[in-house]
């Protein structure tokens, strides 16, 4: 159809019509694209020796894509648990996960293998990158399980070692760089494959407040630029800032949904600054 | 949790998610050489049991064709003692390599966690740790029978004198039908690198059990 002149927008029976369609569409479209992680009513029972330990009571959520969510919560009180379940790395006892509308329980050894490569990318707290291998091939790594040709690794790798500023240290290995460059090249290897969700155990655990930033800064930036959904396990106050939505977990439950417009933080900013400024 | 077979996950199915995960031969084997030769010396201590049985099996091949070579047949209950001899040092061997690459899993089950969060299936771990074995017992295996076969050479030499040496039969096979010196020295090597790999079952599936969620974990 050769537009001659501008179009203009429907009026009358067109407009009824484009309506209804859209009204059709609309459910199938909010479940495809809406929700990128849901879980219902998960629960997890630990067996330590004689005693049931209960990690997870019952935690029901939806998370939306291109959300930033932070999951904060004391030690014990779940939250490893449950960011071990959203990532895939363990099963519950009840309950179900959702990843893209597919149940985590349904899947084989070959389809979970899948996801992790190609649908999270995963970020830790101790790095774990490969110390026997430079930079660039702990990025690319992700890239040869998937089946990416060696060319097309390399100038992929290159380009993500760059966007994260670490271009020059390509054929560094591991123990050739900082704590801060080593969670820079984590978060070129969880972006390896172009995921669709970043899951984040206490990123900024081992790296100093300055480092911190830097790191959380480089996320909020990336989920703002690639609309990577961010989900992160934290201890690390300074990551309420940039979250979408913070999930705080407690004994095994969600005690609390917080939208980034009601965070009240600068109590405790205010005091995390000073003892930056201090240091600086 | 059934499924219809031609069900699809992720919009692909089965045997296209199958295709779409690989580890391809080359690529297993540059990360396998790497962790062999930059871990050098945990590979030494590896190798140095490969090392030890096959100088053993290589000296007494060499002694029992120097001894051809100056017409002293071995008589067949002396080489049955040795042959045992020789199956005793490949089971010691064969122990002391199964705890050399367990102590590594040990290590390493960070590092294996992180591959299987980066999408490795429980083969391909399996896959580099046996190229590992390999190439640690194939190595091990040519300086053992270069350094069995050397020093044998030597006291046999000094034994029966180094003129008759020159008797020895050194091509791949020997007049009678039986192995020659090239032949040992080859069916040394392949001994050496095989049980290399076969001790390396064990702990290859002991690392490929490791879960993902390691990867997180604070301690062994």
């Amino acid at each position: 159809m050769v537009a001659t002149e501008p179009m203009m927008p429907p009026t009358g029976e067109m407009k009824e019509r484009l309506q209804e369609a859209a009204k059709r569409l609309e459910p199938m479209m909010e479940q495809v694209s809406e929700f990128i992680v849901r879980t219902r009513d998960v629960r997890k029972v630990y067996q330590m020796g004689k005693v049931e330990v209960e990690a997870l009571r019952g935690v029901t959520l939806d998370i939306k894509r291109g959300e930033y969510i932070s999951i904060m919560g004391p030690s014990g009180s779940g939250k490893s648990t449950l960011f071990n379940m959203i990532g895939g790395l363990d099963k519950p006892t009840s309950g179900s996960v959702y990843i893209n509308e597919v149940d985590l329980a349904q899947l084989d050894a070959y389809e979970l293998a899948w996801l992790r490569c190609r649908t999270i990318g995963y970020i830790f707290q101790t790095f774990n990158l490969i110390p026997v291998m430079t930079a660039l091939e702990n990025v690319t790594l992700p890239m040869i399980f998937a089946g990416v040709p060696e060319d097309e690794r390399r100038d992929r790798g290159m380009e993500l070692l760059k966007r994260v500023g670490l271009a020059e240290r390509w054929n560094h290995k591991p123990a050739e760089l900082s704590g801060g460059q080593q969670q820079r090249v984590a978060i070129a290897r969880a972006l390896a494959n172009d995921p669709a969700i970043i899951l984040a155990d206490e990123p900024t655990g081992n790296l100093d407040l300055k480092t911190g930033r830097e790191i959380i800064q480089l996320l909020k930036e990336l989920n703002e630029e690639k609309g990577v959904t961010i989900i992160s396990a934290t201890h690390d106050l300074k990551m309420l800032d940039v979250s979408d939505r913070v999930i705080w977990i407690r004994d095994g439950r969600i005690a609390k949904i917080e939208d980034r417009s009601k965070i009240q933080l600068e109590a405790a900013l205010a005091v995390e600054e000073e003892l930056v400024e201090g240091v600086e | 949790m059934t499924r219809r077979s031609n069900a699809t996950v992720f919009g692909l199915s089965r045997e296209e998610i199958r295709r779409q995960i690989q580890l391809p031969w080359s690529e297993a084997f540059r990360i396998s050489w790497r962790y062999v030769t930059i871990r050098l010396g945990r590979s030494l201590v590896t190798a140095s049991t490969v090392f030890l049985s096959v100088a053993f099996l290589m000296a007494i091949f060499t002694m029992v064709l120097a001894a051809k070579a100056a017409g002293q047949e071995l008589d067949a209950p002396t080489r049955a003692r040795y042959l045992w001899s020789v199956l005793m040092g490949f089971l010691i061997c064969s122990v002391g390599i199964i705890n050399a690459l367990l102590m590594s899993v040990t290590e390493r089950f960070r590092e294996i966690g992180t591959m299987k969060c980066l999408g490795a299936l429980d083969e391909f771990i399996v896959r580099m740790f046996l190229i590992e074995a390999a190439l640690m017992g194939l190595f091990g295996s040519i300086a053992g029978a270069l350094a069995g076969a050397l020093i044998m050479l030597l006291w046999s030499g000094f034994r029966v004198g180094f003129g008759v040496l020159g008797n020895l039969a050194w091509g791949f096979r020997s007049a009678d039908g039986s192995l020659g010196f090239l032949g040992c020295f080859l069916v040394s090597i392949v001994a050496g690198t095989i049980l290399s790999v076969v001790s390396a079952i064990i702990p290859a599936l002991r690392a490929a059990r490791l879960q993902a969620a390691d990867a997180l974990r604070t301690e062994i």
